[in-house]
């Protein structure tokens, strides 16, 4: 896999950005939840779009430890990097 | 200290301004007196209820009211006791049996809630190393129970068995059994799973199937077996779960299947185990509602030519109601506003719905969920949709 954390966190922020309630000067270290204010719901949903892109599913479980765009990139490559 | 309650902030001001802005308590009502299956006393009103699950009216049963009485009378009240202690009696094992054959498959458990049999049967069949696949509109007790367990859990697109597919295709190769889970019809939206592509799909992909027929049980399929009888798929079903709670009209859940395991499962179950057992009257309550839905397929007929008449009369008024037809129907609304207004207005005029917001619905937006009985005569759904036209008007959400 090519993929690297910093490859994958500009992906997720550009499809956070295509998004227009998502406030335009975020980066790496913004806490989803917190920062971008999405629910438990939301969450998962953006997550399922993230999963179709780059074509690996992220167990809920795994979620559960994400808390900024940094944690989801590290999270998916590492289940890349596994798989 | 720090408040215990520090974490419910937000809940209070949202629920604070859904007081403020209707002016009751839309998770507080009380149904002060039951006239009939589809007619309560809301407020000293009598009130039309479109929100009750109770599809064929039989919480209202005089035969299942008098077994229930027969079984109090003969047994007592309750069971003290789990179904792995002291709980199981002979009644317990009877139901387990009706229900089994009723389904035409081996084996039925029986647990004291439908919320239980979902979270029961979820979190003992799937460990550690095995993979839960939801549909992502899934109900919290399915939720609740790939928590309680612990496999891996991954969620599929609503509906939608390519999706499906293409992640049961990702995890080829891994080691672990890998568990389905949709429902037959979806208690927010009323959509209808389509078990036989979803029945397709596990075949190919050599995974198991557990449908929750708790709004489709008695509602649908020749017998009312549900979504997989009527799409002829009850073979590729592995397990099926349900719920007492809506067409029998008691309360308690079922888990049949036709793997020789369900004695296992049984002790394995931490819902099942650590819980008290269904009290008699319940039991002898739903065994005999079960008698009638046989004996009354005209029931479902009933039922499902009233659903007709409810979401084509919403579609006709022009609200934005389910897409297809079952007997739940709900109104999808652009603003929290508006369906707040709405659904206070519909009760003050007599009409009583479920008022459902998100994140408990699909997509963000507030509905209005009504659900249909086989009991409800052609002039109230006709009044209830007058209701909802005129109701519609006055929040402008229609012109
Ligand atoms: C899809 C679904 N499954 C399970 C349940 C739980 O059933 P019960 O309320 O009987 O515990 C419900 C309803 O509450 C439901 O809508």
């Amino acid at each position: 896999m090519s993929e690297t954390v910093d490859s994958v966190s500009a992906l997720i922020i550009q499809k956070l950005l295509d998004n227009p309630k998502v406030p335009r000067d975020i980066n790496g270290d913004c806490k989803i939840m917190e920062d971008l204010a999405f629910d438990s719901l939301a969450v998962m949903n953006f997550v399922m779009e993230i999963e179709d892109t780059l074509d690996v599913s992220v167990p809920l479980d795994k979620l559960a430890d994400v808390r900024t765009v940094d944690d989801l990139a590290k999270c998916i490559v590492d289940l890349q990097n596994k798989g | 200290m720090s408040s215990i309650f520090a974490k419910f902030s937000g809940t209070a001001s949202a629920l604070g301004g859904l007081i403020e802005s209707g002016g009751r308590n839309p998770f507080g009502v009380v149904i002060e007196k039951v006239v009939s299956s589809t007619v309560g006393v809301i407020e000293n009103r009598e009130t039309l209820l479109f929100g009750t699950n109770n599809y064929l009216g039989l919480s209202q049963s005089q035969n299942a009211v008098k077994a229930a009485q027969d079984a109090a009378a003969k047994y007592g009240v309750g069971t003290t006791g789990s179904r792995i202690a002291n709980g199981t009696q002979s009644l317990h094992r009877q139901l387990e049996v009706q229900i089994a054959s009723h389904f035409n498959r081996r084996d039925a458990m029986v647990f004291s809630t439908g919320y239980q049999a979902n979270l029961g049967i979820i979190s003992a069949l799937a460990g550690k190393e095995d993979y839960l696949l939801l549909d992502a509109d899934s109900h919290a007790s399915i939720y609740d129970g790939s928590r309680l367990s612990t496999a891996q859990v991954i969620r599929f697109r609503h509906n939608d068995p390519d999706d499906l597919h293409k992640r049961l295709k990702r995890l080829e190769g891994t080691p672990g059994a890998k568990l389905v889970v949709v429902e037959g019809i979806y208690s927010m939206t009323g959509n209808i799973a389509p078990v036989a592509e979803f029945a397709a799909v596990k075949r190919e992909t050599d995974s198991y199937l557990l449908v929750d027929e708790a709004h489709s049980f008695g509602v649908i399929g020749e017998n009312g077996l549900g979504v997989a009888e009527a799409a002829g798929v009850e073979k590729d079903v592995d397990f099926i779960a349900g719920t007492f709670s809506k067409s029998l009209g008691t309360v308690g859940g079922y888990c049949v299947s036709d793997h020789p395991e369900m004695d296992l499962i049984r002790v394995n179950c931490r819902p099942y185990m650590f819980t008290a057992s269904l009290p008699p009257e319940v039991i002898a309550a739903t065994m005999t509602a079960l008698d009638e839905m046989k004996a009354h397929p005209e029931l479902r007929t009933q039922l499902m030519d009233n659903a007709k008449r409810l979401h084509g009369g919403l579609h006709r008024i022009g609200l934005n109601a389910s897409k297809q037809v079952s007997p739940v129907v709900a109104v999808t609304l652009e603003t929290l506003g508006q369906a707040i207004t709405m659904w206070n207005r519909l009760l003050e005029e007599g009409v009583y719905v479920n008022l459902s917001l998100p994140p408990a619905t699909p997509d963000n937006r507030p509905l209005l969920r009504c659900s249909v009985m086989a009991t409800h005569t052609p002039a109230q759904i006709d009044k209830a949709l007058e209701v909802f036209a005129s109701v519609a008007r006055e929040c402008s959400v229609l012109s």
